[in-house]
């Protein structure tokens, strides 16, 4: 009997354990950033670093603009893309869809989002570059190789599809049922039900997927690095090659380490990161919860 | 055109675009999936997934990618026994012995659901400045570290949905009976073990597919991996490798090897979907 | 709002003065959440009989019943106040042991939930983690609480079978025998038969009037038709309050209170 209580103890407090650990390690994370990139912080101002467009850590300039616009292009692009079609998709799916066509398209996103980066990468490299670079680009009279910070969306926006629609569907499910009918029983077409009531309904739970895809968006390192060209530069339209911030610190870390400053300015880019997406995660999943809780 | 005739015409028009943005979703999947297949298999051989690069690989000369595809499988299931080691035993005490409803227990679920969220980059970022602080080189130890790291949230993540999901009467009834909260977790532990093993591939799916966690961490090596505390090569990093030569000889190699990661990532999306199907039969 | 008085009638004071009671409740408080759900119940519970606990939904009577075997301790912000004896010892104690105290107390939910394991195993589920290693005395037990619950002759063949594959009424009946092999001295049902078609209802019934010889046992029901047909004592509990407490027939038939009389006339519900 009291062998029994004291095996529960033991669980309790190693398990307890475990979980301080797990919290100690994040928080460890966010002081090895911080304290990694204090001497960029301390040899310029961040306004400039973040405002700075010049990239050349060989004379000490670290302006990070250049890789902020790139990630906001292809994450914008992305959205652009993806928004329209996760929502349409998932509305087709819980309005619309039997429930075999239903069972058989989730799992299939499931599949979607167990596909590796490196995959997505290597099919942006086999079809959407070249693609772009050969028939698109011409269109717009634009002479271009195709890797742009176009195609780097385009990647973007099959990858976070699948994110997206999962959630998008579980909120949309959420929504009673009786509110559709009393659309209905008033003479609205499905559509004018969908768009008046339902999409109005579910809108905290739709942003709040959206701001999970831009999370996922803006850290995405592999398939982003290798179709969007990777020149700092500031794009100004969707067949100019950019440089997003994780394939800055994928491409340059380790390397050079010997220029001063240059580390603690990838450091500083990966807190940069951590921040913004951590800030993003935290707004969508408190907005989820929230609407998982009314739904009990 | 009256009124109502034009909106059936809009709902007509909106349920086409519905039905398109669909296909186009799905059809994406198969797309990706195609075009691998396509450009990959005319390059995949028996050597190809049986050798280790010899002299000259990476200029188009005989071997394969034998050592990647070891390194990986180890890499990732070295990190994701260890991932579920410490991820389980963290939902179980989140949702056993912490007070449901206070305030621990929504920040504890609501960091994980965070954590899930961070990029691998920002992980092997981190683990690289400190592997150069403590003086350890690029190491497959170093890529296991920091990929336990990365499943570690999506662990904690997938046993907690299926914790939820089980009915709070079932919790009551093993309680009624004088067990403890350690054997009534042993009892759920039982009710969703078919779920754990869902939650444990699609770790390793995720570790086994990572390449910005891998890049700073593990280097590469075309030796088979032999120990721990040396560098050791990744499939995802193998095609990353290959396909920035300008070799068109290894450029489809990249095309074969990412066949094969495909390959295996289907296994285990497919074995997921098994097992997830027979979770719900037992379902009460 | 004001205060119901709690009535409790002549006998069945005279009952409750007897002996011990097995289950006494002391100016019990129950608030969630900033709610309070249950208001100064004062109760003392009669030994080896049935006491149904009426009222209409949401009035706290199923909070009452897991006060009663502190599973409400795994309610999102509760707090509790005032004490329940059982044999005299506060289960609210400060140094009280929870599984032990669990371990006195068979409950039966609403839906039956059998564990993921054979019709063996279940039933002996509990003594195994109590202590019981020995085979024998495990099949012995098994058996005879099998018995108990008129299921032997149903299963004997097929002990090893998954308890999920009985029907619905046998797994309802395959719990309480769950829940009597741990030796509880008292049943708690909490609408136990809500789940079940007329006849397993029936057996279950009947069952635990059997059982009372031997257990003190407390069921929350929403049915009149049952805790007339089952139960010995009635407490009607509304707004989280003890309205009245009393011997069946007289609760049913000739209620002192005002509210008690709405409800079972079926005024209120």
């Amino acid at each position: 009997m009291n062998w029994r209580l004291i095996k529960d103890k033991l669980a309790q407090r190693s398990f307890a354990l475990l979980l301080i650990l797990s919290i100690v390690v994040i928080f460890l994370i966010l002081v090895g950033l911080v304290t990694k990139s204090v001497p960029l912080l301390k040899a310029e101002s961040l306004l400039k670093i973040l405002s700075g467009s010049v990239w050349s850590p060989m004379k000490g300039d670290f302006g990070f603009l250049p890789f902020i616009m790139g990630t906001v292009w292809v994450t914008m692009i992305s959205l652009v893309i993806a928004v329209p079609l996760c929502i349409l998709a998932s509305v087709y799916l819980v309005e619309y869809a039997s429930e075999t066509l239903r069972r058989m398209v989730l799992p299939l996103m499931n599949v979607l989002a167990a596909i590796p980066p490196v995959l997505y990468g290597v099919w942006g490299v086999l079809f959407v570059v070249p693609i772009l670079g050969n028939y698109v680009s011409p269109l717009f009279a634009v002479d271009t190789t195709g890797y742009t910070v176009f195609a780097g969306g385009i990647v973007l926006a099959v990858m976070i599809f699948p994110i997206m629609i999962s959630i998008m569907v579980e909120v949309l499910q959420t929504i009673p049922h009786e509110l559709k009918s009393a659309s209905l029983s008033l003479g609205a077409t499905k559509w004018e039900t969908i768009t008046k009531v339902i999409l109005i309904k579910a809108k905290p739970g739709l942003i709040a997927a959206i701001v999970l895809g831009v999370s996922r968006a803006f850290g995405e390192t592999i398939a982003v690095l290798m179709v969007c060209g990777n020149i700092p530069q500031l794009p100004k339209s969707l067949f100019d090659a950019g440089y997003p911030l994780p394939a800055l610190i994928a491409n340059n870390f380790g390397e050079m380490m010997s220029i001063p400053l240059y580390d603690s300015a990838l450091m500083f880019a990966a807190l940069l990161l951590f921040v913004l997406i951590l800030g993003f995660n935290l707004i969508s999943r408190i907005i989820l919860n929230r609407l998982e809780e009314k739904a009990q | 055109m009256s009124n109502v005739k034009k909106r059936l015409l809009k709902e007509k028009l909106a349920k086409g675009a519905m039905q398109l943005s669909g296909m186009l979703i799905t059809g994406c999947l198969f797309f990706i999936v195609g075009t691998i297949l396509y450009k990959g298999l005319p390059y995949l051989s028996w050597e190809m997934i049986s050798q280790t690069p010899q002299g000259g690989f990476y200029i188009g000369k005989d071997g394969g990618i034998f050592n990647a595809i070891l390194g990986s499988l180890y890499l990732a299931s070295v990190s994701t026994a260890l991932a579920t080691l410490i991820g389980v035993p963290i939902s179980i005490y989140v949702h056993m012995y912490v007070k449901s409803g206070s305030f621990l227990e929504r920040a504890c679920k609501l960091l994980f659901d965070v954590l899930f969220g961070i990029p691998s980059i920002v992980y092997g970022a981190i683990a690289f400045s400190i592997m150069v602080w403590m003086g350890i080189r690029a190491s497959l130890l170093g890529g296991i570290i920091t990929i336990t790291l990365l499943t570690i949230p999506i662990v904690v993540r997938t046993i907690d949905e299926l914790l939820k999901t089980l009915p709070i009467d079932l919790k009551h009834v093993t309680f009624s009976l004088g067990s403890t909260r350690w054997e009534t977790a042993k009892m759920f532990l039982r009710y969703i073990r078919p779920g754990i093993f869902t939650a444990v591939l699609l770790a390793f799916g995720r570790a086994i597919g990572d390449v910005a966690g891998v890049l700073l961490t593990t280097g590469f090596s075309d030796n088979l991996p032999k120990y721990i505390d040396e560098p050791a090569a990744t499939l995802p990093l193998a095609i990353f490798f290959q396909l920035s030569s300008p070799i068109p000889e290894v450029q489809g190699r990249a095309y074969a090897s990412a066949l094969v990661l495909t390959f295996i990532i289907l296994t285990i999306v497919i074995c997921t979907h098994i097992l997830a199907s027979k979770q719900q039969k037992h379902k009460i | 709002m004001h205060a119901y008085p709690s009535i409790q009638t002549a006998e069945a004071q005279d009952l409750t003065a007897l002996s011990t009671p097995h289950i006494q409740i002391k100016d019990l408080n129950v608030i969630i959440e900033g709610k309070r759900i249950l208001k100064d119940i004062n109760l003392s519970v009669p030994n080896n009989s049935i006491t149904s606990i009426i009222g209409p939904s949401g009035c706290g009577k199923t909070t009452l019943l897991k006060t009663l075997n502190r599973l409400v301790d795994d309610t999102k912000g509760v707090e509790v106040s005032g004490s329940v004896l059982v044999n005299g010892e506060d289960i609210y104690a400060k140094d009280a042991e929870v599984t032990h105290i669990r371990k006195k107390m068979g409950l039966l939910s609403q839906k039956p939930f059998p564990l993921p394991m054979s019709i063996f195993d279940n039933i002996a589920y509990g003594p195994r983690i109590h202590g019981e290693r020995d085979k024998k005395v495990l099949k012995h037990i098994v058996e005879t609480q099998l018995r108990n619950v008129g299921l032997w002759e149903e299963v004997k063949d097929r002990l090893d079978a998954s308890a999920t594959r009985l029907s619905i009424g046998q797994q309802q009946r395959l719990c309480l025998a769950r829940g009597l092999a741990v030796k509880p001295e008292i049943i708690l049902g909490d609408e136990s038969t809500s789940a079940l078609d007329p006849l397993s209802t029936q057996t279950i019934e009947n069952l635990l009037i059997e059982l009372k010889k031997d257990y003190t046992i407390v069921l929350v029901t929403h049915i009149l038709r049952q805790a007339r047909r089952v139960s010995d004592y009635i407490l009607f509990v509304y707004n989280g309050e003890a309205v009245e407490f009393g011997r069946t027939e007289d609760i049913l038939l000739n209620p002192q209170n005002e509210i008690t009389r709405q409800y079972v006339k079926g005024f209120i519900s």
